[in-house]
């Protein structure tokens, strides 16, 4: 097949809302160029946030505090339980406290090239900026960030940055700043401008006279299917990461809010750009069903090896010295065990794939504690890492101080999102999307620490000034059930449950789940060929039928049914699939975590092609020929250079 | 490995629920004791079976959604460890293993081994935060905190809500979670306007959300994933003496 | 509970500090009970203090074992379907054993009272006689008493280890660093009290005390 049978292209899309001129003053031009609401009319005006991590609870208490009335909504039982808790490592800010020649242009330039070049400056400036403030919020909200003995904030360098710019609190930031937002949501929710709706499900998008008008939710516990109504929908409902059923995702994130709205006409941008985090603990068996991170901070101290010979079975302790492939300080002498997630992760893949691998499947590499307890004593190692080394024991039965950690990649973040301007606007009007649902502070990469930075500008700086300029023409027209469109939504939901519910055939939604993500693990993972991919999307297409007409999914509509939770998801993670396929297909150049094996230099590095690609990819929803529209990037502050760690 | 299970099941918040027994075979021992319930309603769906409705989400320990009462602990017999990263190589081939929903009048049970725990969240509502609206703060480096200080309010803000200290309760108090977080804030300088009001507020609310009393027999802080100590209550005990005392 | 708690406890080391009294000799002894009925004489009219004593007691008690009914019933309606399993609990055996042990005490109490206060069960009738009371009422052929008195006297052991450490924590006194020194003295107050409590039936088995 030809490109153009898997897709065709479109008008290109701009970005109309950024402002032009000196980067350092767009958004302070933006915010005054924005409509301002009239305080006596927030009251009046409803906005639906769907989604409670760092992106989602921010907004919803942010937008609270401002006046407006704000319905949010979350799958888990709680708000707190968002899978921002789980974040490691730290917040990136601009502070410049350690006068180590840190400062906002720095975090901006880091950031762009960190991303390949493959990010908006205006938006990633932005994000620099309003870095700073971020941290002033946490404190004051009383985040117990780690400090100094003086009593002042401690940060720390990481994920290869030069300069020491990541707060963090333990390995527990992402937690510390969710529940910071999860009390400012709390207190907002007992002041009554916030309603929430734990254990609901978003289901389908509203879009009546071509706005963004609510939501259709079901209510997990009573299974009862409403339609909620509001001024303006703000999706926050994370990343895609579970389209490969194993990932560091909690198993309840999903693409199905993020997907519905594409459907219903938002853009979807870059979605094959997928981040591969290198130190996981490695699949143990068959029942896997989740991979836990380990922290990027062990690296700084751990060494990373492969038995220099294939197929050798011997237990690490047995294989001499000189039998050790310290793989990446040997290609990357300069960086060795600190090179970017991107590159440790594929090249822990090229040494399995070498049939050097160990542990269970040859799927795994050493991640070595035994010259660092050498030269620092294991007391040294315990106090830096020895929460990580229990949370590695707990689950492998292994002894980290007495023999080598397995780690293996694993996918854990997704650049990729539903396409937003400058104001976080998606393509339909009133629909805005941020966090990690959004596409576009990251480009092709992340860099450690970023992710939290980025939730918590969009939700507490960056939303609440931009969504006004929409809001100001609004209160809209009231809303009821009655309205044709209000009722083919809810209708698609009703439908679509009870299609799911009459297959009643013989394999388990899992059984489909697991497979789907073992495709793309395989062809759209870390390495993706031309080849592997079109077979991949023949063989997702084959699946996504079979999954039709076989899945069994027990139970009713009724009440509290898991199964059909599940289903719903996978039913969408098969339709995201195939666009991140056709994506990963349509780019053929390799750019941050995107890897294409012909695009690679004479040392097998990923080699950029900005002459054809440097534009953001964002898809129109066609069916199975989605439709391209492709955003150019301009780079007149940080210029294109090839990243280099050797 | 192959276990017998005796597993609460309940249809929905009405039905008045019974303990039902599985045999489950081939349990590999590298298996999460979630993942070992996956392989259950793997076949529990193939079956035509109805499968056991358990809460669990992020399975690394660290969101607090999973719940499980495991031969009568909350979270089961490993110290420190969430459910989700319990292993079943802690269990022996043949082992009869009970499995019941965290029980008290406060964490009404949903459906099966799931409770509803907003009972937690009306809490924090009636307090548990400090109140900085967005874009009001001073620059972080306006108040120093004490290291001692700031890594103790850590320790009790790693809480993650879960409820095990509830489940465990012999008199279903919920009264270490309302400490950890009395405890967090009230270390904080910018916790202290509000330090007196908090600790009322929220006791207030954790009576009325049906939780019984504390009597100190520690039984919580044993059950704790994230081990947050019984000085916590004392420390809650102490703010709310004070508090009473300046409100008289 | 702690406030009600801590008077009794100050009253039952008195209680046993007194009960010592017996080892200088049956006259220093029974000069010991009479002195308690003189206290504040001739300001308070004979046994005046000991029957403040009394209502002071029995209102600290009524709140002691109100506060504990409140404290059940709330534990009750808290947990309404009990577990199919309970692993047996992992807090001491003295937390555990509080509500039933503070029942076995209060019965002792109401025994104790009708025994030597009143002398109801007592073989030895005149007031003034305290230690033939003691020493008649703790006899080898009365091996019944003397066993119901270790009895109470162990489970009030356990009821003030678990209690006095308790009642410091709800007054809020503990915190980590006093944890184990608090923990520490509530288990020595609860093993010397018991000690000194027991001493005396022991006593006069062996005949140490005639």
């Amino acid at each position: 097949m030809t490109m153009t049978d898997y897709y065709t292209l479109g008008d290109p899309v701009a970005d109309t809302k950024a402002p032009d001129g000196p980067i350092e003053t767009r958004w302070e031009r933006r915010r005054f160029g924005a409509k301002l609401v009239n305080p006596a009319n927030k009251r009046k005006l409803t906005v639906i946030v769907v989604g409670t991590g760092l992106a989602g609870g921010s907004a919803a208490a942010t937008l609270g505090e401002l006046g407006y009335q704000v319905k949010s909504y979350c799958y888990q039982d709680s708000p707190r339980r968002a899978h921002s808790i789980a974040a490691q490592g730290g917040i990136n800010a601009a502070k410049n406290y350690r006068n180590d020649g840190d400062s906002v242009h720095r975090l901006f330039y880091d950031t762009v090239k960190g991303g390949d070049f493959r990010s908006r400056e205006s938006n990633v400036h932005r994000l620099a900026q309003i870095s700073v403030q971020i941290i002033d919020q946490c404190v004051a909200q009383g985040v117990p960030f780690a400090r100094e003995y003086g009593g002042l904030l401690d940060t720390r360098s990481f994920g290869g940055a030069q300069v020491s710019r990541t707060f963090y609190a333990r390995g527990q930031t992402g937690q510390q700043l969710l529940l910071g937002a999860y009390q400012a949501l709390e207190r907002q929710i007992a002041a009554g401008t916030v309603t929430m709706h734990d254990r609901h499900e978003m289901l389908e998008l509203i879009i009546v006279d071509g706005r963004a008008r609510g939501i259709v939710v079901r209510d997990l516990v009573t299974g009862e299917i409403s339609t909620e109504f509001a001024d303006a929908v703000v999706l926050a409902s994370g990343g895609y990461g579970n389209v490969f059923f194993l990932s560091t995702n909690a198993k309840g994130c999903n693409v199905t809010a993020s997907w519905r709205a594409h459907r219903k006409g938002a853009l979807f941008a870059n979605p094959c750009y997928t981040q591969i985090h290198p130190t996981c603990i490695p699949v143990s068996g068959d029942h896997q069903s989740k991979l836990t991170l380990m922290s990027e901070s062990l690296r700084n101290d751990g060494r990373v090896w492969v038995p220099k010979a294939k197929g050798d079975n011997r237990v690490p302790a047995d294989i001499p010295e000189d039998e050790r492939d310290y793989y990446l300080e040997r290609i990357y002498p300069a960086f060795g065990n600190l090179v970017p997630r991107d590159i440790a992760s594929r090249a822990a893949k090229n040494v399995c794939d070498e049939g050097r691998g160990v542990g269970p499947g040859g799927l795994g590499v050493y991640l070595d504690f035994a010259a660092a307890i050498g030269r620092l004593g294991r007391d040294a190692v315990e106090a830096k890492y020895g929460n990580l080394f229990e949370m590695y024991e707990r689950i492998t039965g292994e002894d980290p101080y007495s023999t080598p950690m397995r780690i293996y990649p694993a996918v854990h973040y997704t650049m990729g999102g539903l396409w937003v301007d400058y104001d976080l606007q998606s393509t339909v009007p009133g629909l805005f999307v941020i966090g990690e649902a959004n596409f576009s502070d990251h480009g092709a990469n992340r860099l450690g620490a970023s992710a939290l930075m980025q939730g918590l500008a969009d939700g507490y700086f960056v939303l609440p000034n931009t969504i006004g300029d929409y809001l100001a023409a609004g209160p809209f027209p009231k809303l009821d059930g009655e309205n044709v469109e209000v009722a083919e939504a809810r209708k698609l939901v009703e439908d679509r449950i009870a299609k799911l519910l009459s297959i009643n055939g013989d394999r388990t939604v899992d059984s489909f789940h697991r497979e789907l993500g073992r495709i793309m693990w395989e062809y759209c993972g870390m390495e993706r060929t031309d080849a592997g991919l079109r077979k991949a999307i023949t063989e997702i297409r084959e699946l996504k039928a079979e999954f039709w007409q076989r899945a069994k999914v027990p139970g009713d509509g009724e009440g509290l049914n898991q199964s059909l939770e599940r289903a719903g998801r996978v039913a969408d993670f098969f339709e995201l699939a195939e666009l991140m396929c056709i994506d990963a297909l349509h780019r053929e150049e390799s750019c941050g975590g995107h890897f294409r094996a012909e695009s690679q230099t004479e040392e097998g590095e990923a080699d950029r092609d900005d002459e054809r690609f440097s534009y953001v990819a964002a898809w129109e929803f066609g069916g199975d020929t989605p439709v391209l529209h492709k955003e150019e990037l301009t780079f007149d502050y940080v210029h294109p250079s090839q990243r280099s760690y050797k | 490995m192959s276990l017998k299970l005796r597993i609460w099941r309940q249809a929905d918040a009405q039905d008045k629920g019974s303990m039902v027994t599985y045999q489950l075979q081939n349990v590999s021992p590298d298996m999460s004791f979630l993942e070992m319930l996956d392989v259950l309603n793997e076949r529990l769906t193939l079956d035509g079976e109805d499968p056991v409705a358990f809460d669990h989400d992020c399975r690394e320990g660290i969101c607090g959604m999973c719940s499980l009462v495991i031969n009568g602990i909350p979270h089961g017999p490993e110290k420190a460890t969430t459910t989700c990263q319990l292993h079943m190589r802690h269990f022996t081939d043949g082992q009869t293993i009970d499995i019941e929903p965290w029980r008290a009048a406060a964490f009404p049970v949903v459906k099966d081994l799931v409770v509803d725990r907003r009972a937690f969240d009306k809490i924090i509502q009636a307090g548990g935060y400090i109140s900085a609206p967005t874009g009001s703060a001073p620059d972080a480096h306006a108040s120093p905190v004490p290291k001692a200080d700031a890594d103790a309010a850590f320790e009790a803000a790693t809480c993650i809500g879960c409820g095990a200290c509830v489940a465990a309760c012999p008199n279903g108090s919920g009264m270490l979670f309302t400490a950890a977080k009395i405890t967090h804030l009230g270390l904080m300088p910018q916790g202290q306007p509000e330090r007196h009001t908090r600790v009322i507020d929220m006791i207030n609310a954790h009576d009325e959300a049906g939780f019984g009393g504390c009597t100190n027999t520690g039984e919580c802080t044993s059950v704790c994933p994230k081990g947050i100590p019984l000085e916590t209550i004392a420390r809650l005990n102490k703010d709310y003496r004070q508090a009473l005392r300046a409100a008289s | 509970m702690a406030i009600s708690g801590t008077a009794l406890v100050l009253f039952l080391i008195l209680h046993m500090v007194g009960n010592l009294k017996i080892f200088f000799g049956a006259e220093a002894f029974d000069h010991y009970a009479h002195w308690l009925r003189e206290i504040g004489a001739p300001l308070l009219p004979h046994s005046g203090f000991l029957w403040i004593q009394r209502v002071g007691l029995l209102v600290a008690l009524g709140l002691h074992i109100w506060s504990a009914a409140v404290l059940t019933i709330r534990a009750r309606k808290a947990r309404p379907v009990k577990y199919a399993h309970r692993k047996p609990v992992q807090g001491s055996y003295a937390a555990r054993t509080m509500r039933w042990g503070g029942v076995i005490v209060f019965f002792f109490v109401v025994y104790h009272i009708l025994d030597l206060t009143t002398r109801t069960f007592n073989p030895v009738a005149d007031p003034a006689q305290a230690n033939a009371a003691i020493v008649q009422g703790f006899a080898p052929g009365r091996w019944y008493v003397t066993a119901f008195y270790v009895l109470a006297v162990v489970t009030l052991g356990f009821h003030l280890r678990h209690g006095i450490w308790s009642g410091l924590q709800t007054l809020g006194v503990s915190n980590a660093r006093r944890e184990r020194v608090l923990k520490a003295t509530a288990f020595a107050v609860a093993f010397v009290t018991c000690a000194g409590f027991l001493a005396v039936p022991f006593a006069v088995l062996t005949g140490l005390v005639k």
